[in-house]
């Protein structure tokens, strides 16, 4: 029994007719002019009503997201006045602040080159973009690729807004760390001979995104843990940084801790903070459904942005091709990019296909949006939602029988859930939100302008320009983790220590905030989502 | 749309929510904002393992309530932890397999091989068939067979021999992938380079090239074929 309701398996049959066609059907790749003008026809960066300039903070009349403004031009969750800074609770030489990939691996290195390291993080040890990633890790491993071509992917892929010695850091350790992640005991897919295998992402011009099956992300999220639990590194969970804690020279002293359970602060003081909080998808920009997991709310943004550090590129928000559009209960997850890098296509309701599908993901959600809003190619389903058809079972027809089940077993069991068989049947799917493409502006060794305060992953801008490719933030979150951790305890012992603790910087932004007319009234960060009905909220009246 | 509500029993409290929503969707439905239990919500990272009955059914049903969906008069609870055994170990200083395999995790031996895992698994895994490969030292069929485990904790919570499958298979995978599996030759190649400074004068030349020249060589460049 199939789990598509009739009225769409008639498009089905025209997908069907057309699939012997396709396989031989070359679409070349856009010319620079026509990619500028899709993105700005279709592209939703390009909605004039999405985005506001901010009016406080460093970056001071930039146009950012409606909903990321919202939370910049919020006040703190905490008064000033009300924190006793002499009780300092921890005193450790680096505090990081996130449990995912990124801030996992940075904890394992300011552990390795001999610091005191106390990781933090809002749920759970692994909860994080991370765990949910699919398609792999990106990185010139193979004779026919190298990091040059590498970077010129990348920073192409960011129209050529990437910060340049971030690229040079991301191409260059890439190889190495998927040695790394070898050695502790990732299980990478591999040929009979023990070679990786690797599979190509839009804008990527060579096969370089090495994958654990369609759970890599998985797969490299537990072993790290692993690790950290292994080396007795100190874990907080379920206490997110509410404020960061600047010293009376202005460099970053530490944190203040809310448990989220008690509702108790604790601060902690550090030589060094690793921000690592990765991204903003539970803020629904321009109310796209997203892939991220439920802490996904920009709280280390505000934080950092509040303490005085400029965001780049933070009106550069990307919207993955593929997030799933039927069944109703999969709405917006992820359905991996590794799929079309194996060679499914992407067709409209009459069966034909409208783009490369491997351009890069800016461009391929444009020509989806384009698809379904403005040519009215899109199939309907019976709620409402529209999409266009994701050939997959042309993978096991180029690939042989077996391959979708050899790569893509979690795809093929959570449809098989809901009645749909991936061998035979599409997958409908629109885009959905998965990326902030920027965040708070690194250098090379993951710095940020504020002397203590460092970024990795997600949560820093301008590795990956203006649009980042599939596989590059696997790569970025091993990349600038290892790079900050090393740095960030090498600072530690290395300056001077801190001066008396100080919230004055969250004064003088709630002054700012109060002298741009802008009134008390959301608090931020945000921490958790709130999906439950106006209806309920109402009804709170205690 | 009208909306059918059908009933639901979250921790034994009665609830009206609209029919189709995920279990996880309608503790929010609800009026629950989820703390604990609640992660990835993409079926991935274990922290919403729920176990439920519905009436008339003896039976213990299980799922992850991100992917569950809710059906009349289930009455359920998450378990959004469980205290697991993890023994701590450097994979650089281990020895043989199964030996360190019963060093580390010796109630593997007290398997009763009743099957329960199996039954409680969300991700349809057969612990007790990675379990009983890992005992007899097939690491590669362990590690194959155990992969797509998310360690949501539910094997352990209901293991009459108290072993924690989850963690045992992840040993099992990392001591395969790292001493098991050779290093591929390119990979070490890469490195070599790399470490060599071999690819550090390309990249500081294209690292300093104008922007109109990295457009042309980008627009130019050769894709392999698909």
């Amino acid at each position: 029994m199939s789990g598509y309701p009739n009225e769409m398996r008639a498009s089905i049959k025209r997908l069907e007719a057309t699939r012997a066609f396709r396989l031989q059907q070359d679409i070349p790749r856009l010319t620079p002019e026509q990619k500028a003008q899709l993105l700005e026809q279709c592209h939703p960066d390009f909605r004039p009503e999405g985005m506001r300039p901010v009016r406080v903070g460093p970056n001071k009349g930039q146009r950012m997201q409606n909903e990321l403004v919202d939370l910049l031009e919020g006040y703190g969750r905490l008064d000033p006045d009300r924190v006793d800074l002499q009780r300092v609770d921890r005193d450790v030489d680096v505090l990081v602040v996130g449990g995912g990939g990124g801030g996992v691996t940075a904890a394992l290195l300011a552990h390795e080159h001999g610091a005191r390291v106390l990781l933090t993080t809002k749920l759970r040890l692994g909860d994080a973009n991370t765990i949910m990633a699919e398609g792999g890790i990106a990185a010139a491993t193979q004779p026919n690729d190298s990091p040059y071509r590498h970077y010129l992917d990348t920073i192409g892929g960011g129209r050529f807004q990437n910060k340049r010695e971030l690229v040079h850091a991301l191409v260059h350790d890439a190889p190495l760390v998927v040695e790394w992640l070898k050695d502790l005991g990732a299980m990478f897919d591999t040929h009979p001979n023990g070679d990786l295998v690797v599979s190509f992402a839009g804008g990527q011009c060579r096969r370089r995104v090495h994958s654990c099956k369609d759970l890599s992300g998985l797969e490299f999220m537990r072993v790290l843990r692993d690790e950290l639990y292994n080396k007795r590194i100190e874990v907080l969970e379920f206490s997110p940084v509410v404020e960061l804690v600047l010293d009376d020279h202005g460099r970053c002293a530490g944190a203040i801790l809310l448990n989220l359970e008690t509702g108790e602060h604790t601060l902690v003081r550090a030589r060094a903070v690793i921000l690592a909080t990765g991204g903003i998808g539970r803020l629904h920009p321009n109310q796209f459904p997203t892939t991220n997991h439920y802490g996904a709310t920009a709280d280390g943004l505000v934080i950092a942005y509040r303490a005085g550090a400029p965001l780049l590129h933070m009106d550069a928000i990307q919207y993955h091709p593929t997030g799933a559009a039927w069944p109703e209960q999969m709405l917006g997850q992820l359905i991996t990019e590794a799929l079309r890098g194996n060679g499914a296509q992407l067709v409209n309701v009459d069966g034909d296909r409208f783009i490369n599908e491997l351009e890069t993901r800016d461009l391929t959600s444009s020509a989806i949006i384009r698809e379904v809003r403005d040519r009215k190619k899109g199939i309907r389903t019976p709620t409402g939602m529209e999409g266009v058809w994701l050939d997959t079972a042309l993978i096991d027809i180029r690939g042989g029988a077996g391959k979708l089940d050899r790569m893509f077993a979690g795809i093929v069991h959570r449809f098989k859930e809901y009645g749909i068989d991936v061998h035979k049947e599409p997958i409908l799917v629109f885009p959905t939100q998965h990326y902030q493409n920027g965040g708070v502006e690194i250098d090379a060794l993951g710095r940020t302008s504020i002397m203590g305060l460092f970024a990795a992953g997600e949560v820093s801008g301008g590795v990956q320009g203006r649009n980042r490719l599939g596989g590059n933030s696997l790569v970025d979150i091993f990349v600038f983790g290892r790079r900050a951790g090393k740095a960030a305890a090498e600072y530690a012992r290395e300056a001077a220590p801190a001066g008396s603790l100080s919230l004055d910087h969250v004064r003088r932004y709630h002054r700012e905030l109060a002298e741009a007319g802008i009134p008390k009234g959301k608090l931020s960060p945000m921490l958790l989502p709130d999906y439950t009905r106006p209806e309920v909220r109402e009804r709170r009246y205690s | 749309m009208a909306e059918t509500l059908i009933p639901i029993y979250i921790m034994g409290k009665r609830y009206e929510v609209p029919e189709g929503l995920t279990i996880m969707k309608a503790l929010e439905w609800a009026g629950y904002q989820l703390i604990r239990g609640c992660g990835c919500r993409g079926g991935f990272c274990g922290a919403c393992a729920t176990v439920y009955r519905v009436p008339g059914d003896y039976r213990l049903k299980v799922g992850l309530a991100c992917q569950t969906p809710i059906v009349p008069d289930m009455y359920l609870t998450e378990l959004p932890f469980f205290p697991a055994n993890k023994a701590l170990y450097d994979l650089d200083q281990v020895g043989d397999r199964v030996d360190t395999l019963l060093e580390l995790y010796p109630e593997v031996a007290r398997c009763l091989g009743c099957n329960t895992c199996t039954k409680v698994c969300p991700q349809k895994l057969k612990p007790i068939d990675y379990i009983a490969a890992a005992l007899r030292g097939d690491f590669p069929r362990a590690a194959d067979l155990s992969f797509d485990c998310i360690m949501c904790g539910l094997c352990a919570a209901r293991c009459p021999g108290e072993l924690v499958p989850y963690n045992v298979a992840l040993f099992v995978r990392r001591y395969y992938s790292k001493l098991i599996r050779i290093k591929p030759q390119h990979l070490k190649d890469r490195v070599a380079e790399i470490t060599g400074g071999q690819h550090d004068q390309a990249l500081a030349d294209i690292a300093a090239m104008d922007e109109e020249a990295l457009k042309k060589i980008y627009v130019e460049r050769d894709f392999e074929k698909l």
